[in-house]
């Protein structure tokens, strides 16, 4: 069997088994996203305060993500934290609160980004047709504040994705350990077995990550060119 | 809690170690992405058959997938059909294959930076094509692309992090034997992080203030 | 300064983009010394026209002979060609990223590869001729568009060119700075500069020209003396355009 390697994908439980491990990191994925941004548009809105002190949080909360690796955050939350405060969380746990985190922090910058761009006549002709608080918000900030950062929002969400595959380094039992297992266990019958599932798992991070990040250049062309 | 400060001064040299490993892995990684984006990026700018459906399709693989898979499959992949790879060998390639991208993409924001007109206007003194290419376009590009190249290292660097997963002996597995076998989890967790952010924090520095000089030195018309 | 030497030689020349006909059936020669100022209204092709006589448009037919060789057909070695034939652009184009003088002297030295120190000699008269010899180190940014817009044309005349292109050199300037440009214009005519200009500029070009010629719609209208042109044109719409420009 060894000509045809392909098959160890569609051996026995192997191919539910990969879907399932694929459900894992799909589950960190979007529970990492949705709070990530939610706490991003938060932190964004937070972040165009005129207090200096608060904005200089927020850039030293952001600096800290973008200094040190998410792989070194990752094991500071799932070493550290929990001996230091000596609870039990389990990998995926401690990779949703990282991801969210860190997604919080990139979310805030692009939201507060967006709306530190919107031009301030733009309030004020909005104001000059008679238009109140909310039906400002509504009908002249927040379509065009979303417009500024949606492309940038995907791009995000297109990292976050690919940054699940980091998670089987801390025990989590995702689609690449579930690859791992597959290896380790047909690799004597099937010893090509690693490049079809590596292969495999590279297409599908690819296919899940190539549209978004299509839509999100298509979008920034769309509205930014 | 009080950290153990002769733990720490005892694992110095470890740490000094795998800190070198790493920004060796980063310094090629880096010096051999700058090289395949420059390349991509004239290949996409002056839009070459056939290979530019190459680099296309190259950059849209690597932009898409995880560093970690792309180590993988270079690392356990590949080996298994015929071809062998050492571990350095193998972070270096994988650094590269992603690093390439991001620089092509750098590259080619700055080579559609340069106008059309300065492209006319060295042609109006018989500049050749390439002379054209080296005395007008790549230095208006590649200072265009500076920010965008200054923080692909940084990210290339921090990216560094994950070759430890094939077995290179770098910072993090350092920090992983240390908290496995000595169970000095904050001291080995605070070497990690103060590595990180002596080998960052100055680039990042230096990023920020040559993100500044360009904006304001903009040669401008 | 005008002579009976024929340098360029445009006959039926035509141009499209897409479907829009840019030039159409250009006839006009242009003798060595003689300085002919291209007028017309805004989309007339009158750059266009200028712009295919230095080779950054394709010609869709018809021929440009310089010195009775044809400029149209595909093994044109322009590199050699816009030796002879300098340009000068609207918005100067400057290479930001060098100096006033590397500026100057990169042709000469890369392309003719002349002797350095020669160039540096040339260039040295040359930027003392329009004033601006104590800005040789100077990045462009650091000029006025004036200024910048000089050391343009002083690196065109580096080359040595037999003729000259200026389009519309003067339209992005400030009105207090157009004067010192078209000093060191009238100047090169003075001496005899085999020019070819797109202005604006209707004084100026009363003053320059040898030969007007009056574009619309791609097409010649017609050919003069400035003073007849400017007096007494032939056409009707020379006449409506002439009138825009009066109060």
């Amino acid at each position: 069997m060894q000509s045809l390697g392909i098959s160890v994908l569609f051996k026995g439980m192997n191919m539910q088994r990969l879907l399932e491990g694929l459900l894992v990191t799909a589950r960190i994925a979007f529970f990492s996203i949705i709070i990530g941004s939610l706490l991003g548009i938060a932190l964004g809105v937070i972040w165009t305060s005129k207090s200096k002190w608060i904005r200089l949080i927020c850039r030293i909360y952001l600096e800290l993500f973008r200094i040190i690796p998410i792989l070194v955050w990752l094991f500071i939350m799932y070493f550290g934290v929990t001996t230091a405060l000596n609870i039990d969380l389990s990998g995926e746990v401690v990779s949703v609160i990282v991801f969210s985190l860190w997604g919080a922090a990139e979310m805030g910058d692009i939201v507060r980004g967006a709306l530190e761009s919107l031009p301030k006549h733009q309030v004020e002709s909005g104001k000059a047709i008679g238009l109140g608080f909310w039906d400002l918000y509504r009908y002249v900030l927040i379509p065009q504040a979303v417009r500024r950062m949606l492309p940038g929002a995907i791009n995000l969400a297109t990292r976050m994705i690919k940054t699940t595959s980091l998670v089987v380094l801390i025990g989590v039992i995702d689609v690449i350990k579930v690859g791992q297992q597959i290896i380790e266990n047909s690799r004597i019958e099937v010893p090509t077995a690693s490049f079809w599932v590596y292969g495999s798992v590279f297409i599908l991070y690819f296919i899940i990550c190539y549209p978004l990040s299509k839509i999100s250049r298509k979008l920034e062309n769309k509205w930014n060119g | 809690m009080g950290l153990n400060w002769q733990f720490i001064t005892d694992s110095l040299p470890l740490y000094r170690e795998a800190a070198w490993t790493t920004l060796k892995l980063g310094f090629w990684g880096i010096l051999i992405s700058l090289i395949i984006g420059l390349v991509c990026s004239i290949i996409l700018y002056f839009r070459v058959k056939v290979l530019k459906t190459i680099v296309k399709v190259y950059i849209e693989l690597s932009r898409n997938t995880p560093l970690l898979i792309q180590l993988f499959f270079l690392y356990f992949g590949l080996t298994k059909v015929g071809i062998s790879l050492s571990e350095n060998t193998c972070a270096i390639i994988g650094l590269s294959f992603l690093g390439g991208s991001y620089m092509a993409e750098a590259f080619r924001s700055g080579l559609e930076a340069v106008s059309k007109s300065q492209i006319e206007s060295g042609l109006s003194i018989g500049l050749s094509k390439t002379q054209l290419v080296r005395y007008v376009v790549l230095p208006q590009a590649f200072s265009v692309a500076v920010p965008s190249i200054g923080a692909n290292c940084i990210f290339l660097l921090k990216e560094t992090s994950i070759v430890g997963a094939i077995a290179v002996v770098d910072l993090m597995n350092v920090t992983k034997d240390l908290i496995g076998m000595y169970y000095q989890t904050f001291e080995a967790l605070f070497m990690l992080v103060a590595v990180y952010f002596i080998m960052i924090l100055p680039l990042s520095l230096l990023l920020t203030w040559l993100e500044r000089k360009v904006r304001y030195a903009e040669f401008g018309n | 300064m005008k002579t009976n030497e024929v340098l360029l030689e445009i006959k039926g020349l035509h141009k499209r983009y897409d479907e829009i006909i840019a030039l159409d059936d250009i006839n006009l020669n242009i003798n060595k010394g003689e300085v002919v100022v291209i007028l017309g209204p805004s989309g007339c092709g009158k750059s266009t026209l200028l712009r295919c006589l230095n080779g950054l448009e394709k010609v869709h037919g018809g021929d440009i002979r310089y010195r009775g060789k044809s400029l149209v057909n595909n093994d044109v070695n322009w590199q050699e060609i816009r030796q002879h034939i300098g340009m000068v652009f609207q918005n100067y184009e400057l290479f930001p990223h060098m100096t006033v003088i590397e500026n100057i002297i990169l042709g000469p030295a890369k392309v003719q590869k002349r002797d350095k120190s020669e160039v540096m000699e040339q260039a040295k008269q040359l930027l003392e001729r329009v004033g601006l010899f104590d800005r040789k180190d100077s990045y462009p940014r650091q000029l006025s568009g004036g200024q910048r817009q000089r050391i343009a044309i002083v690196r065109a005349l580096c080359m040595n060119p037999e003729i000259m292109l200026f389009d519309e050199v003067t339209a992005a300037l400030d009105p207090e700075m157009v004067r010192e440009v078209l000093d060191v214009i009238l100047g090169l005519a003075k001496q005899g500069m085999t020019m070819v200009i797109v202005t604006h500029e209707m004084s100026f070009a009363r003053a320059v020209a040898d030969k007007i010629v009056f574009l619309d719609k791609g097409r010649i209208c017609e050919i003069s003396e400035p003073n007849e042109f400017f007096t007494n044109p032939k056409t009707e719409r020379a006449q409506q355009f002439l009138n825009i420009f009066q109060y």
